[in-house]
Order: structure tokens, then C-alpha cells, then sequence
């Protein structure tokens, strides 16, 4: 390697930060500090060095995964470790071969194994055409030579074999093999980006390489997968944000003097009162009332944000939930304590009566709400709209949100796309937002932060 | 204290705490930095056990403050003995000095600074505690000193090894965070998971144990409320000895499910995805 430990340090404390990684000079010189004393040829302990002064947030430690792999790469080409003598030659075997030799990895084989593999069969699988004269490195190519996917009915009966099916030993091993094809196809994306920093150099790549954190991704954007980690999410965040509101709350206002207890405290001090103590104050409880878009653009923000607000109900004296596309249903009845997450949104979706002809129409949903639920909205409640104002041309009915508005304590609109498309094509963001704040909502730390000023 | 993260590694098994790579090399580099490490990561996942492990792997005194909402100076640093204090100035009445070493009472981060011996300071669940005790946490952490008004500032004779665990239940000042090494210790593979099983109930086959370790690994896939922890799974094997079943089918899962899923709803969650006969 042609530049010194120190150069390549460096750049990766760069890369990091490049990444939105917040590493401070401090910690920056605490990870040089412990290159000194550990082994510096044991990559896993260098990894752990480098997460253990310089990561300090579990939502960074992806990013980071993937720039360590590239600054300190396992191998680099041409210069492999010398093999041990190996079950299967990789670069010879036939496809079927290899299928074979990876489904005994995926139920039982070590990483450090499952890497190896993966490493050859990226050498072997991964050069694709890449334009005219150009060749790359594609993850797509091995995954397609190899489906590991489809290795699923094999293994299973390979290791049941004979048992029922369906039952707890088949969920297990399905498990155990879903673990084992993410980690493969893991390790593959990581050799294939490990090659293409050889050819075009780590800067570029690291650039597109890394994925925003979890709670900075976008809701309109949000993948399958993403939306499941989101969810995931929900409960631990709830309880962080509880946390601190209810700090915020006993730190605010303090109450009346606590006679009797000022009394008893000033006992142990000779009968003067040297610490005063109050009661607590009353809490300010608001009512909430939601009223979201549930039309399929907007349904993952909208689902989100109601997991949410439903997980923070001990937060609110009550809260009502009403969604819309085209006409409006009230939709509190799903998420009562304890109901399961997945099961009362599938419900929401299917039972709900919110759809009438299937555009999104927020004039005609803001006039049935004011109809059906108006007496919903009274002096204590807070009213939170969610969508993203886009209403296919349809009269906005300004005037109806205009009466809710002023009968409501507060009102708030949070809209999840980013605000330089307000106001273009059918959206009528600017008009609503003359009658409601609207905020701009596009991932998770932009909702928890609102929904700290509103509780 | 330790030599390598091996060493660690090797020591912490001696003790029956099963570490990986990240855990030794963390502890390694707190020890070799002389930084506080701040362990964090979901309920039960063995951080508290990481200290107590370490102190008992180096032969030091454990010494434990444990954090809750409204810890303040008094309970956590030290606090002056207000009654000795008084019936002094009754009692004589030369203007004696009250606030000098026999007047003060040691709580535990005082303790861990004065000793001679070597200890490990476990600060433990420090998101539970209000934001002023990390600023009064910061001093300690950086410099190993605390500052008394009256006394002035005492330095540590011997630097502890300093633990601090967390459930992030709030996320800790920056501050705090920069002066820490960063060890967050996740679900344990379920290889890792059967090993801890068998070290923690020796008795167990070991077929079983490794059943046991691949189902909580599943049920942590399931969207849940509250994933089964650790201690949760060593509970369950108990459970299952304690029982005398030596298979886990479907039946006896179904029965002892509530060893680790502790909501009704994560419950039928269970039940439904995982195919159980209802108990």
C-alpha cells in the first residue's frame, strides 16, 4: 500500500465525517491513541478499535461498516492468504456445485468461510459489461448465477427431513437461512464495492456507498424493508420521546409550596428550612385529533406517524384518529392498547370506509369530516393533519379547514414532501398553509422533533 | 489489566461471561486508555454482567451507583454529615472547622476515586438519571477528580475502571459520549447465544440449548413489543429443566411462552406466525 497508516487513518476519519458521521478531533486522536495498542493485523479487533472510539450511535454503525470495509479491505486482489485445502475449487466447480457447497454454508457455515466464498464467486460471477468497452463489478450477476433465494425448498428438506412441515422446525430454518442469504449477499456487496475501489479509487464509491441513517431517510422513499426497520423503531422511539417529554414537564412550572414536606425535610437541619419543596405540577394533557391521508402515496408517512402517536397515547388525554382519501372514516377503533401493529394496518386498509372513487379529493374529505366528526374538535383539542396537500384539482374548501381551525386550540399540518415541491403540479400546500402551519416532515428525527413541541 | 483482547477474552470466560471479538477489544482499549467505556444496547443483553465480570476476572472492587430520576451530589458524590456537624457547633464553642474530612460521607464515585485498591465503577442505567448528573459525571470522567468547595479538588490515587451502561431511553450529551469509549452490544448470534446457554445452565443438552438459541432467534425476527432477551433465553432453558423436557416441540413452546414474550400481544403475534397450538 503506497500511503503510510497515518495517511489512510486520516482519510477515513474524512470519509466519516463526509458520511455524516460526527467524529471529533478528540476521539479522532483517541482511535489513533488505540491503533497503538492493538494488533493491527487482526481486522475484526481494528474494526471494533475504530467503532469503539469513533462510532458512539448504533444508527451509524452500517455507514460505518461499509467505509471500514473499504479504507481496510479484507483482501486485495492478487494477494489472497495463503488457502487451506478446500472441500471445492471455486473457480473450476460447476454452478450446481457451488449451489450446493452454499446452501451447506447458509445453515451452518462460520463467517469468516461464508466471506471467502463469496469473494471467489464475486472474482468468478461478478465482471459484467458495463457500456460499450467498459466492464464492471455487479453484485446482480453473482446473486443471479447462484439465486441463493431459491436454495430454500432444498435445505429445507434436506434438515427436516421427513418432519411435518409448517411447523416451529421449518419457521426456524427458514430463519436461519434468510440470516444466512442477507449475510451472503453482504458479503458480496462488500467485495464487489472493495473492486471497484481498486479500479476507480475509494472516494468515489464511498460517496455513493453509504446509506443515510434510519431515522434520516425519507418517507416518500422508504422501501419494503426500510419501512419494517421503521417500525421496529416505533416503541423504543415512543419511549425515548415519553422520556424526555416527561423530564420537560417536571422541569417546567413548578408547583405550590409543600408545606408539610418542607417541614419534615427541615428536621434534619436543626428545624430551618434549608430546602423548600413543591407539589408537582398539574400536567398539561392535550386532546389530539388526526386527521391523515391515507391514499397510497402518502400511506407509509401516514401509517408511521400513527404508530407513533398511538405508541405515545399515555402523552395525550385522548386521541382521535380519522383517515381519508376521497371521503373520511374514523379510524381509532384499530389501534386499541395492545392491538398488534402489522394486523391493524392491514385491517385499517381493508375495513375502513375512506374511499369513494379512489383520488385523493381534500375539499370533499374536509367538508365530510366538518359534517360527520365536526363535534370532535372542541377548545382543548389539538388538530394535526397529515398529507402532502396534493388534491387532483379538486376545490381545496379553504373555508371548512378555516372554521375547524378556529374551533380547535391549536392545528398544526405536516407535510412529507420536502418544501421546494410545495405548490407544484396539483399541490395547493401554500394555499393550506395561509389557514395552518404546515411543517415539513420527511423522515423520522424531523417528526420526533415536532412532535416534542407539540406534546 | 489486560494484555491483549484476547486476554480479556480468555479472562472473561474464566468468569463465565462469554465476550466476542467487540466486547474484548473495548474492554482491552478502556483499560489500555484509561477511558471510561460506555456500554449500550437493548434490555438483557448482559451489560450490568459485563462489568461485574470484568471486576471479578481483574480481582477488583466493584463499586455500583445506580442512576434513577432525582439522583443528585448527595447521593452520588458525597454529602456533609449535617447532624455531627451540628451537635459540634452545640457542643464546644471554639469556632472548630466543620467541614473537614470527618465530617464528609463518601458515596460511591467519591469511594471509587479515594480507594487504593483497584475498582471497577459500574455507573449504571445512567439514561435514567436527570442531565445534571452527567455534567457532574463529567469532571470525574475526564480527569478522574472531583471538586468539593470546601476541601478542594481531589484527584484519584489510582485511576478505576470506569463502566457506564445505558438503555437509551434518552439519547447522553455529546459530552458526555466524546469522553467514552462506545460498545454497543447487541442480540448475540445464536451460536453465541447456545454458548452462553450452556455455560449458564450446565446441565442442559446441548442439542437442546442450540433448539432453544435458534427459536429466540426467530421470535426476535417477529415484530415484537419486547424481543426476548438473554436472560430471558437462560431463563427458558431453567424453565425447561425445571419442566423435564428435553425436546422443544411445538406444545411445550406454546406452554412456556411466557418465560420470554412478557405482552399478550407479542404473544398472539407468536402464536399466530410461528404455527403454536393455542395454550
Amino acid at each position: 500500500m503506497p500511503d503510510s497508516l497515518v495517511d489512510r487513518h486520516v482519510g477515513f476519519v474524512h470519509a466519516l465525517r463526509a458520511a455524516g458521521v460526527p467524529v471529533s478531533v478528540a476521539e479522532g486522536l483517541d482511535a489513533a491513541h488505540a491503533l497503538r495498542v492493538i494488533e493491527l493485523a487482526d481486522r475484526e479487533s481494528l474494526r471494533a478499535a475504530y467503532a469503539a472510539t469513533l462510532v458512539k450511535k448504533p444508527a451509524y454503525r452500517p455507514g460505518f461498516d461499509v467505509l471500514f470495509d473499504l479504507w481496510f479491505p479484507a483482501a486485495t486482489t492478487g494477494m489472497y492468504a495463503e488457502r487451506q485445502e478446500k472441500a471445492i475449487n471455486p473457480q473450476e466447480a460447476t454452478v450446481e456445485e457451488l449451489r450446493d457447497h452454499l446452501a451447506s454454508l447458509l445453515t451452518g457455515g462460520i463467517d469468516q468461510e461464508m466471506r471467502e466464498f463469496a469473494q471467489s464467486m464475486v472474482e468468478r460471477f461478478g465482471r459484467q459489461a458495463a457500456g460499450p468497452g467498459r466492464q464492471g463489478w455487479f453484485s446482480y450477476s453473482v446473486m443471479r448465477a447462484l439465486s441463493p433465494e431459491t436454495l430454500m425448498a432444498r435445505i429445507l428438506r434436506n434438515v427436516l427431513a421427513g418432519q411435518e412441515r409448517g411447523g416451529l422446525a421449518e419457521k426456524t430454518v427458514r430463519q436461519q437461512v434468510n440470516a444466512g442469504v442477507r449475510r451472503f449477499e453482504e458479503a458480496v456487496a462488500t467485495d464487489v464495492r472493495r473492486r471497484i475501489a481498486e479500479d476507480s479509487g475509494i472516494e468515489r464509491i464511498a460517496r455513493s456507498a453509504v446509506r443515510p441513517p434510519l431515522d434520516q431517510i425519507d418517507f416518500l422513499r422508504v422501501t419494503k424493508a426500510d419501512l419494517a426497520r421503521l417500525r421496529r423503531e416505533v416503541y423504543p422511539l415512543a419511549r425515548r420521546l415519553a422520556a424526555r417529554l416527561t423530564i420537560k414537564h417536571r422541569k417546567g412550572r413548578r408547583g405550590r409550596l409543600d408545606f408539610r414536606r418542607t417541614m419534615r425535610a427541615s428536621l434534619q437541619s436543626g428545624g430551618v428550612p434549608l430546602t423548600t419543596h413543591f407539589r408537582p405540577p398539574r400536567p398539561h394533557k392535550p386532546e389530539l385529533v388526526i386527521l391523515c391521508d391515507t391514499s397510497d402515496s402518502v400511506s407509509s408517512f401516514a401509517h408511521f406517524t400513527l404508530l407513533l402517536t398511538y405508541a405515545l397515547r399515555e402523552q395525550f388525554t385522548k386521541v382521535r384518529a380519522f383517515g381519508f382519501v376521497d371521503t373520511v372514516d374514523e379510524i381509532t377503533r384499530f389501534f386499541v392498547p395492545g392491538a398488534d401493529v402489522v394486523e391493524a394496518m392491514t385491517r385499517l386498509a381493508n375495513e375502513a370506509d375512506m374511499v369513494r372513487f379512489g383520488r385523493t379529493n381534500y375539499g370533499h374529505s374536509l367538508e365530510r369530516f366538518a359534517e360527520r366528526y365536526g363535534d370532535a374538535i372542541g377548545p382543548k383539542t389539538s388538530l394535526l393533519i397529515l398529507g402532502d396537500a396534493r388534491s387532483n384539482y379538486q376545490p381545496p374548501a379553504l373555508d371548512v379547514l378555516k372554521s375547524l381551525v378556529s374551533r380547535s386550540r391549536h392545528a398544526y399540518w405536516l407535510n412529507p414532501e420536502p418544501r421546494r415541491q410545495w405548490d407544484t403540479g396539483d399541490s395547493v400546500a401554500g394555499d393550506y398553509s395561509t389557514v395552518v402551519p404546515m411543517y415539513e416532515c420527511r423522515n423520522v428525527a424531523q417528526l420526533t422533533a415536532f412532535i416534542e413541541t407539540l406534546a | 489489566m489486560f494484555d491483549s483482547p484476547a486476554d480479556v477474552t480468555e479472562r472473561l470466560a474464566a468468569v463465565d461471561y462469554l465476550s466476542d471479538d467487540a466486547i474484548s477489544t473495548s474492554v482491552f482499549l478502556a483499560a489500555a486508555l484509561g477511558k471510561p467505556l460506555l456500554v449500550e444496547g437493548p434490555a438483557g443483553v448482559g451489560k450490568t454482567q459485563l462489568a461485574k465480570a470484568v471486576a471479578l476476572a481483574t480481582r477488583a472492587e466493584l463499586i455500583r451507583l445506580q442512576c434513577y430520576e432525582g439522583l443528585d451530589e448527595a447521593r452520588a458524590l458525597y454529602e456533609w454529615n449535617y447532624k455531627k456537624q451540628l451537635l459540634r457547633i452545640q457542643a464546644t464553642s471554639d469556632d472548630d472547622d466543620i467541614f473537614s474530612e470527618e465530617f464528609l460521607l463518601e458515596r460511591p464515585l467519591l469511594k471509587a476515586i479515594r480507594s487504593d485498591d483497584p475498582t471497577v465503577l459500574l455507573i449504571d442505567e445512567t439514561d435514567k438519571a436527570d442531565v445534571e448528573v452527567e455534567g457532574l459525571l463529567l469532571e470525574l470522567l475526564s480527569d478522574f477528580q472531583v471538586t468539593i468547595p470546601e476541601l478542594g479538588t481531589i484527584a484519584a490515587t489510582r485511576r478505576p475502571y470506569v463502566v457506564l451502561t445505558s438503555n437509551a431511553t434518552r439519547e447522553l450529551s455529546e459530552a458526555l459520549k466524546r469522553r467514552c469509549l462506545y460498545l454497543h452490544i447487541e442480540y448475540p448470534t445464536p451460536e453465541r447465544e447456545r454458548d452462553i446457554v450452556l455455560s449458564q445452565v450446565p446441565t442442559i443438552r446441548a442439542d437442546l440449548a442450540e433448539q432453544l438459541a435458534r427459536t429466540v432467534a426467530t421470535l426476535r425476527a417477529l415484530e415484537l413489543k419486547k424481543a426476548p432477551s438473554v436472560a430471558e433465553t437462560v431463563d427458558w432453558a431453567n424453565t425447561l429443566l425445571a419442566l423435564g423436557r428435553d425436546e422443544l416441540d411445538e406444545a411445550t413452546v406454546a406452554g412456556t411462552l411466557g418465560v420470554v414474550l412478557k405482552h399478550a400481544s407479542d404473544h398472539e403475534r407468536a402464536v399466530k406466525e410461528l404455527g403454536l397450538p393455542d395454550a
